[in-house]
């Protein structure tokens, strides 16, 4: 579903050079929950930003579901993200004017359908939010506000999630909640690369893998 | 979910901001609505004493040149009619004419609808010796003057004589030694003495005025008369030239005499009189002028500084607005949220804030250009009611307003809209 071949990223200042990513090859399928592990500063967020379609490589090919998104015009490759692509963040950027059910309406404005907004009450009352629907994020704890935008990921039902530091702010049980929405969503028939500190994510991922240094040490 | 809603959300939110910048397009709407409004209140007022000084300027006028009428009618008749074959050399050495003509062309005269004679005093003239004193008089047979019947009647510059009366010039009087009531015979006739004129230093002291009839029975000439005097009217062309064509239209048998030298008078004191209430006229338009020309200034410079300030400011808001939402941008692109959408979140959002400003500001402008309007017309604020504030309503004005200042608030905002299209996802989110 998702795949990485050989992908390298470096990042060019003034003063220095940094190589993000060094000949990077990675697929997940479909069902499948992989999780990259590695310390700060060895390419983690880069991973998944060059594999959701927002970081174009330097060299290598990334693929999802067969097609190349860097090969794609910039509105395209935008429909493909709102189309396949789910985002869940550590510091969740949630719009902090919007109530919780429009905060998850929100993915609707880049794919507008009829039934969102019945759907986004639905993956709320999943996530347990069903009460706080008309709640502001600054009235919700970070356990909750990262379970809205778990909803938000999944409102246009993508077909991969990408997870950076989900559960970075959270308590361990807020932080086995999220894991564990990720992992249904792989038992679903999803796919999610996740990127974390977290060891716990071990336990919910079917595959861990190793980062360092902008290479993937055990794939 | 739609983007007014989100922008609509966002705008309560963030109300400051937005407050900001619809207080940049309000005070950019209200001093151009208020300066148009002001000229506009200007030209009304300026209509309003115009019509009001134009009014007075024509009472003013008309009294002066009235003034002047009858200032110089009192200096006597400017016209002699006399009959086409007297002779002028004659009638200038002997102090009158020996021809006659018919009363009836006084008569015909009157009734004609030429209007550059008024005033036709028919007589008839005989200079004889009278033997109550022994010496040569004047004597003048009058009837008063004919009534022009299609015209407004207008006062006679000369009274009639009546039957069996006299009026005597002053030298005449001391000579016959007789006073008013007293009674004096002429040509074997008696006539009872109704006026003794003041002395006039001219030969009117040595005339006799009688009833035209009786001074026709007298000297054996019915029906005859040998002079018509007039006034010439100033409102049309009395060249010699128009004044004898027109008459002698009517009148074949008759010559003209211009009396130069009222008539110039006459003409150049109503002329004076006219030139004055012009000059009234022009020293209040000049007044106007130069207050039109401040305020004009006015909308030709501060306005247009006030407006780009306003436009700048409103881009710099827009501006504070996009860093504010870079997270947010960030993640919306990263959902797939197109740049164009993005463009339009903000778009949207000036064209409101152009909106709220232009509605406020075209009130606060048109209200404080009433006021003062008001003020600088010594007046209180509504002393000209709901009819003067409805005059200088606007509706294009405002129009103008509500579609030019979305416009303008968008165009302001537009490269900051085009730079958060721009913010690169991957660079925000990496941030984090």
């Amino acid at each position: 579903m998702v795949r990485l071949e050989n992908v390298t990223k470096t990042y060019r200042g003034k003063a220095t050079t940094v190589a993000a990513l060094r000949g990077v090859t990675l697929a997940v399928g479909s069902g499948e929950f992989v999780s990259v592990q590695g310390p700060s500063g060895c390419g983690k967020t880069t991973l998944l930003l060059v594999a959701g379609g927002l970081l174009r490589p330097d060299g290598g090919r990334v693929t999802l579901d067969g097609r190349d998104p860097y090969a794609l015009p910039p509105e395209q490759r935008a429909r493909m993200r709102a189309d396949r692509i789910g985002f869940v963040f550590q510091r969740f950027h949630l719009m902090p004017y919007l109530t919780v059910r429009d905060n998850v309406l929100a993915a609707s404005l880049a794919r507008p359908s009829d039934g969102a907004r019945a759907r986004a009450e639905e993956l709320l009352e999943h996530v347990g939010l069903a009460p706080r629907l008309d709640h502001v994020p600054s009235e919700l704890s970070t356990g909750e506000r990262q379970r809205v935008a778990l909803a938000r990921a999944m409102l246009n039902e993508p077909r991969v999630l990408l997870a950076d530091e989900p559960t970075g702010n959270l308590d361990p049980d807020s932080g086995h909640t999220v894991l564990q929405y990720l992992a249904d969503f792989a038992a679903d028939g999803g796919a999610v690369l996740l990127v974390t500190h977290d060891v716990r994510a071990a336990e919910y991922a079917g595959r861990t893998v190793q980062m360092a240094e902008g290479t993937l040490v055990d794939a | 979910m739609s983007i007014w809603r989100l922008i609509a959300r966002e705008i309560t939110y963030r109300r400051l901001n937005f407050a900001l910048a619809a207080v940049a397009v309000l005070v950019a709407v209200a001093s151009v609505v208020g300066v148009l409004t002001l000229l506009q209140a200007h030209q009304v007022r300026t209509e309003r004493i115009e019509a009001a000084e134009a009014e007075k300027a024509d009472e003013i006028g008309f009294e002066l040149k009235d003034d002047a009428r009858r200032i110089t009618k009192d200096l006597g008749y400017n016209l002699l009619i006399l009959p086409k074959d007297q002779n002028l050399a004659e009638f200038y050495t002997s102090g009158g004419a020996s021809k006659t003509m018919p009363i009836k062309h006084a008569e015909t005269l009157a009734d004609s609808r030429i209007v550059i004679v008024r005033h036709l005093l028919p007589s008839l003239h005989r200079r004889l010796e009278w033997e109550q004193i022994g010496e040569p008089i004047i004597v003048i047979g009058t009837r008063g003057e004919v009534p022009r019947s299609h015209l407004d009647p207008k006062k006679p510059m000369l009274e009639a004589v009546p039957a069996g009366t006299i009026v005597l010039g002053c030298v005449l009087a001391e000579k016959a030694g007789v006073a008013i009531d007293a009674t004096v015979r002429l040509l074997g006739r008696e006539f009872k003495v109704t006026k003794i004129h003041e002395r006039r230093g001219n030969e009117d002291d040595v005339t006799a005025w009688i009833n035209l009839s009786e001074a026709q029975d007298l000297f054996d000439q019915p029906g005859r008369i040998n002079a018509i005097l007039a006034l010439s009217c100033l409102c049309a062309d009395t060249s010699l030239g128009s004044l004898n064509d027109q008459v002698r239209g009517l009148l074949p048998d008759v010559q003209v005499i211009k009396l130069e030298k009222e008539a110039a008078i006459r003409r150049a004191t109503r002329a004076s009189a006219g030139k004055r209430a012009k000059e009234f006229l022009d020293l209040g338009e000049a007044g106007r002028q130069s207050l039109r020309a401040e305020r004009q200034a006015l909308a030709t410079w501060v306005v247009p500084l006030v407006v780009v300030g306003c436009i700048v400011w409103v881009g710099l808001m827009a501006l504070g607005n996009v860093r504010a939402r870079r997270m947010e941008i960030g993640i919306l692109r990263a959902m797939g949220v197109r740049r164009g959408q993005v463009v339009g979140m903000f778009l949207g959002r000036a064209v409101l804030v152009g909106l709220l400003g232009a509605v406020v500001g075209y009130a606060a402008g048109f209200v404080l250009a009433i006021a003062w309007d008001a003020r600088e017309a010594g007046e209180g604020l509504g002393a000209s009611g709901p009819a003067g504030a409805a005059a200088l309503f606007g509706p294009v004005l405002l129009a103008g307003a509500l579609l030019f200042a979305p416009l303008l608030s968008a165009a302001a905002s537009l490269v900051p809209a085009l730079l958060a299209a721009q913010e690169d996802p991957a660079l925000i989110l990496s941030q984090e």
